[in-house]
């Protein structure tokens, strides 16, 4: 579904330039839930950004759904591949209501039916018909990530690129999220790619994680072997052994 | 429908249609409006312009061009001139009556020009970047480079004297700032979430600056129109003045100012009364666009 090749992803230039992913490379199957972990700047994030052409420079190799990925994105591209940010505080425009938010998504792929598919979206992500001509502010960050969520499902993609899409709400609510997506993975048949710097998040939502340090990949491994805590590279243990 | 039921639709948590949801955001954008005092008071005053505008034949007492030399310059309280004469013994607020009307007109077509102009050079230059943004910015800054005043002149000499080519030149000179707000509120807006967010929809640059920019810019730039008003009002004055604005018989609030300006130490309401009418314009507008701020802002009120 997804392959990454010798990825380099730097913002700048000159003696400013910083290289945030430096040589990444893995590839996730379709259907799999693959994780990317590391600290706080390890460039996990950037590598979503890269992926959807958030990030203006890079180099290296992006093939998804077998199609290499040029300097721009086709339209067709974002019926495929939709993100979820990390901050649903962020993430939606503070004067567009829920309908607004979701119509004009719907619009913009070309859907007709754009009614009922709100209608159906709201009650997938699980907000019903109530929140539809609610504002952000309105809404809890639950809530909003619901609709964030909604959002990304909007164009029926089939990868869904997920930047630590419950770090920004509180723990209760972090649950029901992950349970949402673990139901719509399950339902919709969606291949996910995951950044977080949370190990039992990852743990649980994904079967495959690599392991990213300043900016390149240290280690890939199966979410088993982090359970038996057989982690190989020594920074994947001391990551292992901070989180437990 | 009865007025309770109509209040709790219009307040409801749970709208049931699109329209239902704007008329709900309008019903209690007007409630937080009207809760700020002194901008209702500010609202007041200037639906009170309009009206005088609008009524003005009906209301004066008098022609605000008829002459009457044995009658000039009478003080405050004169039978038949409440605020006196000017120096041709017209009634000074029947020309007071009248001028309304030149201000509205000032006031609504400069502020549908210069900020309308700022916002588009303003939004795209800070969405666009790159060279575009170099290029509009460079004209922004020569345009800010000149007194605003010599400029409108300047102006006003090429296209030739008279209200609407001073309202022009106002304009003309006037949207630089706009164009400077708008850009310092795209930056910090681009970079956000929700519109990265839109453009993985494949949004395209003209929806995203139109529909996803501007709501989030107007809301500043109408603060700043509305205090910026009393300065427009002021140069479309000082035009006048120069003879390059409002020409003499018409009773412009500013062109009266200068008239009384000669007589200011012995007869002080020919120019006080003018410029009481301009302070308490420019006042109700600094007033409105304050309330208007805490609406639209939309975290305010949380």
């Amino acid at each position: 579904m997804l392959e990454i090749g010798k990825l380099n992803v730097w913002f700048g230039s000159g003696i400013d330039r910083v290289d945030a992913v430096k040589g990444a490379s893995f590839a996730v199957p379709k259907g799999e839930s693959f994780g990317l972990v590391g600290e706080s700047g390890s460039g996990k994030s950037t590598i979503l950004r890269a992926i959807t052409g958030l990030a203006p420079h890079w180099s290296g190799r992006i093939t998804v759904d077998g199609t290499e990925l040029g300097k721009s994105r086709p339209k067709a591209f974002y019926n495929t591949v939709q993100m979820v940010f990390q901050d649903p505080y962020a993430s939606l425009h503070p004067r567009h209501s829920v309908d607004q938010v979701l119509g004009e998504t719907l619009h913009l792929h070309g859907f007709k039916d754009i009614d009922a598919r709100v209608v159906k979206l709201l009650d997938d992500v699980g907000l019903g018909q109530k929140f539809r001509f609610r504002y952000p502010h309105q809404l809890s960050g639950g809530q909003r990530q619901r609709v964030a969520i909604a959002r990304a499902l909007a164009p029926e993609p089939q990868l869904l690129l997920l930047d630590e899409p419950t770090s920004a709400l509180d723990v209760s609510v972090q649950a029901e999220i992950l349970n949402l997506l673990v139901d719509l993975r399950r339902d919709r048949g969606l291949t996910y790619l995951m950044v977080s710097h949370d190990l039992s998040v990852v743990g649980h939502m994904c079967e495959r994680l690599a392991v990213m340090k300043d900016g390149a990949i240290v280690e890939v491994m199966a979410v088993d072997t982090l359970r038996r805590n057989a982690a190989e590279h020594p920074y994947s243990q001391s990551l292992l052994q901070a989180s437990l | 429908m009865t007025e309770q039921t109509l209040r709790q639709w219009l307040l409801t948590d749970t709208p049931t249609s699109r329209r239902h949801a704007k008329l709900s955001a309008i019903y209690q954008g007007w409630l937080s409006f009207r809760g700020n005092t002194m901008a209702m008071i500010g609202l007041w005053i200037l639906i009170a312009l309009v009206a005088i505008a609008a009524f003005a034949p009906f209301i004066s007492p008098h022609d605000p061009f008829v002459q009457d030399l044995g009658n000039r310059l009478g003080p405050l309280g004169t039978e038949g001139h409440i605020l006196g004469t000017d120096s041709l013994g017209r009634d000074i607020l029947s020309r007071l009556i009248y001028g309304s009307r030149i201000t509205l007109y000032i006031v609504a077509l400069v502020a549908l020009i210069a900020p309308i102009a700022g916002l588009l050079v303003g939004t795209v230059s800070g969405y666009v970047g790159g060279w575009l943004d170099a290029v509009l910015m460079r004209i922004t800054d020569i345009f800010l480079a000149f007194p605003r005043l010599v400029l409108a002149l300047a102006f006003v000499a090429a296209l030739g004297a008279g209200i609407e080519n001073a309202v022009l030149a106002i304009s003309l000179t006037a949207w630089p700032p706009y164009a400077r707000i708008a850009r310092a509120e795209t930056l910090t807006i681009r970079s956000s979430d929700f519109i990265s967010a839109i453009q993985l929809q494949g949004a395209g640059p003209m929806r995203i600056i139109i529909r996803h920019i501007w709501p989030l810019c107007i809301s500043s730039l109408i603060v700043r129109v509305t205090l910026d008003m009393a300065g427009i009002i002021l140069a479309a004055a000082g035009l006048g003045f120069l003879g390059l604005g409002a020409q003499p018989p018409s009773p412009e609030w500013g062109a009266m100012i200068s008239e009384g300006r000669r007589f200011i130490l012995d007869h002080w309401w020919v120019a006080a009364m003018p410029g009481l009418a301009i302070f308490t314009v420019s006042l109700a507008f600094n007033l409105l666009g304050d309330g208007l701020r805490d609406v639209l802002d939309p975290k305010a009120g949380e």
